[in-house]
């Protein structure tokens, strides 16, 4: 097991390595970060060619993803522009942690402007996740237990109503019904946007009473996509010899479903979590930006806007490293889960 | 009665012993978008304590569905028992309250399936799924079932149960899994074993181990055991009685050696006239029943062997024959067969049958 872990970490290394240089290019084309740095007033051509030189924007590609990458503290860089270095380079490089310091946040390094974001991502995604696991699993289970019954055509018209949804509009509705109208109607009204009431202050209160719509958008739509995979999961696992051997053991009808049927439905369940866990470290980029809540899927378009490398590129790499990391993890839960999975 | 004192091939001692089983009038429908499946049809048959009976028939005749449906262990729907009652020890199972029934299975009924292969849960340890029937009908602890557990495996003969205990499914073959199976279902004594053609995925030489083991496990256990099966040889070695089973009826009942001497249904003949022998010449052509076995999507109307019958009389097409008593010991459902008495020792019925 420890020899898979290793020999999966080494081969994710190549596959990091290439994913930083297409989104490394891909963001150099994208916009003028001088722009961003001096705002309008940065219109002097000499300022604008200081400015372009000390960020090594003038450098050849291969040489600022290598600056961007191991740093550039070995070597001197070019100040005054005459072509030739005279000031020993400051970066040390994204490996030994130098995300580079933000453009658009002066004087912040990328990394502190991206992990100020972190915990509020977290804290919204995870009782997201876990909120969508236990609904779906619920609502999963039931529409399997009661296939083709009203129940069940409901379940799935609903379903296919909240899978067929785009987000932004569930998100705009649910504001408009449990925040705009009924505060009109004079019933207790959600707050639609934020993570606090700034006259009351960062209570826990407060913060869980701002995540109710945007947890509860978030989860709508993968609630009714995870529910329909459990669904069927279910009904292929309830079909299977073993779980009559079960029934004919005598064992309980709850322990047959949650013990021998659920057990052997939760592999393609786990597959879609892990997936899912790692696109979520990455945020809610609509719902986040309709709620205004202060997490990295809005720090991404902010500063995706800016054409601040810096910040932008830390999150991508951030989130490249945590989807092959939540590949490993999903991957030894199938081990756990199934003993026919073995990595030696 | 100690059913090891029982003779084995006493055709009067069954109504002697207690009756165990008592199913009458079952009839098992499954609602289909094809349409109703007409599975079971109106069969009534008893078992006895500590008998042996055989059920056979060709697939898809109702042999499991009917043993399936009294322990409540087919989906329903599209399932429904539409009619009949299965009176275990007194107690009707069909409608018995759905607790009642789980304390029944695995305690008093047991039920070993087909194939080994898919019977056992494929993520769960031996030791779990051998222990969790013992901890739900004894309420025995972990220790004490793991306990009763490596005794049950040595029992079924598989080398080192102790560690073989902590092993998954598929670390067996399938021989062994049906060991396991066989084990696991005897785990709380059963009253009755229901053994649902245990042998047809294993290979043969495994077959006759697997039938030696159930067998021994009988005289040890001394429980009665209800052997379905479409292999007649299997029948002729164990059974003490036999039901044919034929498109969801019972067509004949009877005790074994009366079957394979004088069988009175035409399907039984058929079928034992269509088995290899060792005598016949080796360019023979074998024997084969002509025709289909009928769409059980209809619902019977007369006799369900008609349309493949040579004796085919007009009546076989209206009326259904009942279960006609020849013998004490043997009924048959034709009109027939049964109706003449000479027929039985008539020239072109023993070729027939031979």
């Amino acid at each position: 097991m420890g020899r898979y872990i290793i020999r999966r970490v080494l081969q994710a290394i190549p596959l990091l390595f290439f994913i930083s240089i297409v989104l490394f290019f891909l963001m150099g084309q994208l916009g003028d970060p001088v722009a961003t740095m001096g705002g309008r007033r940065v219109t002097r051509p000499s300022d604008r060619e200081r400015l372009t030189r000390q960020l090594g924007l003038d450098q050849p590609f291969y040489k600022q993803y290598l600056y961007w990458l191991v740093g550039n503290d070995w070597t001197t860089i070019d100040m005054d522009g005459d072509g030739i270095g005279d000031t020993n380079g400051t970066r040390r490089g994204i490996v030994r942690g130098d995300f580079g310091m933000s453009l658009m946040k002066r004087g912040q390094t990328a990394w502190d402007v991206i992990w100020d974001r972190v915990p509020n991502t977290l804290l919204l995604m995870v009782t997201a996740e876990i909120v969508i696991i236990i609904f779906a699993l619920l609502i999963g289970i039931f529409s399997a237990l009661r296939q083709y019954t009203a129940a069940d055509h409901m379940i799935t018209a609903v379903s296919f109503v909240g899978f067929s949804t785009p987000i932004f509009f569930f998100a705009l509705l649910s504001i408009y019904i449990f925040s705009v109208n009924f505060k009109r109607w004079g019933l207790p009204s959600l707050p639609a946007v934020g993570m606090f009431d700034p006259q009351v202050g960062k209570t826990p209160g407060q913060v869980a009473l701002h995540m109710v719509l945007p947890v509860f958008t978030i989860a709508f739509v993968s609630i009714a996509a995870y529910s329909r995979y459990i669904r069927s999961t279910m009904l292929e696992v309830l079909n299977q010899d073993y779980i009559r051997t079960a029934k004919a053991k005598g064992l309980h009808g709850r322990q047959v479903l949650l013990v021998h049927a659920l057990k052997n439905a939760s592999l393609p369940i786990v597959t879609l979590i892990g997936l899912d866990l790692a696109l979520l470290l990455g945020g809610a980029l609509v719902t986040e930006r309709i709620f205004a809540w202060p997490g990295m899927g809005r720090l991404f378009l902010d500063h995706m806007q800016r054409f601040d490398t810096p910040v932008v590129m830390g999150i991508l790499v951030i989130l490249s490293i945590s989807v092959v990391v939540f590949q490993i993890i999903t991957d030894l839960t199938y081990a756990l889960l199934d003993p026919r999975i073995r990595y030696d | 009665m100690n059913p090891l004192t029982t003779p084995r091939f006493n055709v009067s001692a069954p109504d002697s012993r207690h009756v165990l089983l008592d199913i009458r009038h079952l009839q098992v429908r499954f609602h289909t978008p094809e349409g109703t499946v007409y599975a079971v049809n109106d069969i009534s048959y008893q078992v006895h304590e500590g008998e042996v009976v055989a059920i056979v028939g060709e697939s898809g005749c109702g042999k499991s569905v009917s043993m399936m449906s009294i322990l409540g262990l087919i989906p329903v729907p599209p399932g429904e028992i539409a009619e009949g009652t299965a009176e275990f020890m007194g107690t009707d199972l069909l409608t018995m309250a759905e607790d009642k029934l789980e304390a029944i299975r695995g305690s008093e009924i047991a039920m070993v399936f087909q194939d080994p292969m898919t019977s056992l849960n494929p993520v769960l340890s031996v030791r779990r799924q051998m222990t969790e029937a013992l901890r739900r009908h004894y309420g025995m602890t972990g220790e004490q079932a793991t306990n009763r557990a490596i005794e049950l495996l040595e029992l079924v003969g598989i080398p080192d149960p102790a560690r073989r205990l902590g092993n998954y499914p598929h670390q067996f073959s399938g021989g062994m899994r049906q060991r396991v199976m066989i084990a696991m279902m005897l785990a709380c004594n059963p009253s009755l074993l229901i053994a649902d053609e245990p042998t047809t995925a294993l290979d043969v030489t495994i077959q006759a181990q697997i039938v030696e083991l159930v067998m021994r496990m009988r005289e040890q256990l001394g429980m009665a055991l209800i052997w379905i099966t479409h292999d007649l040889g299997v029948v002729a070695g164990l059974a003490e009685r036999v039901i044919v089973m034929y498109a969801g009826m019972v067509v004949e009942e009877a005790d074994v050696d009366s079957l394979f001497d004088k069988p009175r249904h035409p399907y039984t003949m058929a079928l034992l006239a269509a088995l290899p022998r060792v005598d016949r010449r080796r360019d023979s052509r074998l024997k084969s029943i002509p025709g289909a076995p009928p769409n059980l999507l209809v619902e019977p109307r007369g006799c369900p062997f008609a349309p493949r019958c040579e004796y085919v009389v007009d009546r076989c097409l209206h009326e259904r024959p009942p279960l006609l008593a020849v013998s004490p010991t043997q009924r048959a459902a034709c009109w027939v067969t049964t109706g003449d008495p000479a027929f039985a020792t008539s020239n072109e019925f023993r070729n027939n049958s031979r």
